[in-house]
């Protein structure tokens, strides 16, 4: 099973399967193999047999976009009527919303089969998956390794081919990130290309929903069934979208690709340099010019970002009260017992600390010192940034320091966990499009190419994506362990 | 900067979270650990660059200033903890 989107849309439209007997299908993959991953936190097949039957129905009456019975699954953080959202928190770990996502409605509105939903890091904070209250994800490729996150479910799965395609969100890096180390295509779009209505707040300047799948053919086409202006979120833009999946042949001869020197240096494994180096020199050979470029503000991103996003994320977080919906306390003694007992014992580890982080920089007097000089820093980058888009199209870097880590190794160091993100962060800082594209394996760990593109720019890190994976198979490869494939 | 166990405990009261005892040193050091993380911002001088508070320096759409939602009570105390005619039901503020 390596199908892509429009093989199965084309099977499906032959009648060599139905959406029913797919669905079916990837039902019985999760039930075989999700115990060793625990990629997904709640199934939906009922549902998603009922969608499937409709989908057919579509397809018969020759009504059906591409992701008409297409088996996907939703990250566990956008909200869903009558299917659980507990964006992996002991806090909503009961909560169903009563409406859903501008992404969950467009997705639904495509045909597409909704499998489930996955696991991530408790509200989509951190970068391992292993702060999630149900459960590590593991590394289809390494079952000792972690599969990287917060979208950790998402890109487990779409790896091990337990959905088709998946959504995700990305806040410093969680689309891009897990999508590296799972050895899968993920985009994360421009702040405001995709709605952020029923997408659970983490960091509200940051936050974007984006795609994750094998390659950039089955992104481009879930992310055109996404994208586009939401009237209900106020930070929607109405920059008009493209059809991004027809754009994907168009040759990338004489693409400028800008290196930031300040991005392979010598803190790079040289390993991961190397790998990395053979994948440009195949961009290359497609006919893009590599240009050596600067981003001078790459170390500014990573203190600015810990102290924007839980500045943010201590914000958004005050509304879990315990008393409108979510996890509420035994026997509360009075009010203030209510709220701080709700939330202490509801919340983990890694929320808590970041909600104390967040609070302390936006208290009274230390607010300017903190998020102040954290939204000048940002400024910065954003410049920076813009500079190197006047001189380049697209700019290429690792996604990742290297391949995912071991399970458990580096949960007792906060800081090492947040260096992580090194690479990613800056792009949300900024709110511009980033890739992860599969570019090799480091052992048998695959390693992601990141690309980063101007404003509104998918269409152009979809294309030189698509390209580069018609020359190379990393995108193709799946792991061994679960498919009984080659890895 | 860094901050003391006490001063965290101030900041985790304002947070309406509560710090156990056992907690509150590890806590206090691995916060301090991310503080000194983003202390190389307070090296620079950046008064003359103004604060980015929206990645495309956007200002926010407006909309008129009518009503367009609907009454969805019903829905969304279905989903709470305790409600009961109506309103959200809390241990008693005033005795």
């Amino acid at each position: 099973m390596t199908a892509s989107i429009r093989s199965l849309a084309a099977d499906l439209r032959q009648g060599k399967t139905s959406a029913v007997e797919l669905t079916q299908e990837y039902l019985q993959r999760i039930a075989q193999f999700d115990d060793q991953l625990n990629s997904y936190i709640t199934l939906a097949p009922d549902r998603a047999l009922t969608q499937a039957q409709a989908a057919d129905e579509r397809i018969a009456n020759g009504d059906a976009s591409l992701l008409c019975g297409i088996p996907i699954a939703h990250k566990d953080l956008f909200c869903t009527r009558n299917l659980a959202t507990t964006c992996a928190s002991k806090m909503l770990a009961n909560f169903v919303s009563p409406y859903n996502a501008t992404v969950v409605e467009r997705i639904d509105a495509s045909g597409a089969v909704t499998l489930g939903k996955t696991n991530l890091d408790e509200f989509a904070m951190g970068s391992s998956n292993e702060n999630s209250f149900f459960g590590v994800v593991k590394n289809p490729w390494d079952l000792n390794c972690v599969p990287g996150g917060s979208s950790g479910g998402s890109a487990a799965a779409v790896a091990a081919e337990l959905c088709v395609a998946a959504t995700g969100t990305d806040t410093g890096g969680s689309i891009r990130q897990p999508a590296a180390f799972c050895g899968i295509t993920g985009l994360k779009p421009t702040y405001g290309r995709v709605s952020r209505l029923g997408m659970v707040a983490y960091a509200s300047s940051l936050d974007q929903g984006g795609v994750m799948a094998k390659s950039a053919d089955d992104c481009a086409i879930l992310l055109e069934a996404m994208a586009g202006f939401d009237p209900k979120d106020s930070t929607s833009s109405d920059h008009a979208t493209t059809h991004y999946s027809e754009q994907l042949n168009e040759s990338i001869a004489g693409l400028r690709i800008g290196i930031p020197r300040q991005y392979f240096n010598e803190q790079l494994d040289p390993k991961m340099t190397a790998l990395l180096q053979t994948a440009l020199v195949e961009l290359e050979k497609l006919g893009a010019q590599l240009i050596d470029i600067d981003l001078q503000q790459t170390a500014l991103a990573i203190p600015a970002y810990y102290i924007i996003a839980p500045a943010e994320a201590s914000t958004n977080l005050s509304r879990y009260d315990g008393v409108r919906y979510g996890y509420r306390c035994e026997n509360p003694t009075d009010l203030q017992d209510l709220y701080v007992r709700s939330r202490s014992e509801a919340f983990g580890e890694e929320v808590q600390r970041r909600i104390l982080v967040g609070t302390y920089s936006l208290s009274s007097g230390y607010y300017d010192a903190y998020y102040g000089q954290a939204q000048r820093a940002r400024r910065l980058i954003a410049e920076d940034f813009a500079k190197a888009f006047s001189q380049v199209d697209i700019i290429a870097s690792p996604t990742t320091p290297g391949p995912a880590f071991g399970l458990d190794s580096k949960t007792q160091d906060p800081v090492a966990m947040y260096l992580e993100d090194i690479y990613t962060l800056a792009v949300n800082l900024a709110g511009l499009p980033g890739l992860s594209m599969p570019a090799g394996f480091y052992d048998h760990r695959p390693v992601g190419l990141q690309l980063i593109g101007n404003h509104f720019d998918e269409a152009t890190l979809l294309r030189t994506a698509h390209q580069f994976q018609q020359t190379t198979d990393w995108h193709i490869r799946r792991p061994s362990l679960i498919s009984g494939g080659k890895a | 900067m860094s901050v003391t166990t006490s001063q965290l405990s101030e900041v985790a009261t304002l947070a309406r979270l509560q710090l156990e005892a056992e907690q509150a040193e590890p806590v206090t050091n691995a916060i301090n650990q991310i503080l000194s993380l983003v202390d190389q911002l307070h090296a620079l001088d950046l008064h003359a660059i103004a604060p980015m508070a929206h990645p495309r320096d956007e200002i926010q759409r407006l909309r008129a200033d009518v009503v367009t939602e609907t009454n969805q009570r019903e829905p969304f105390q279905a989903v709470a903890p305790a409600a009961e005619d109506g309103l959200y039901v809390v241990p008693p503020v005033i005795e």
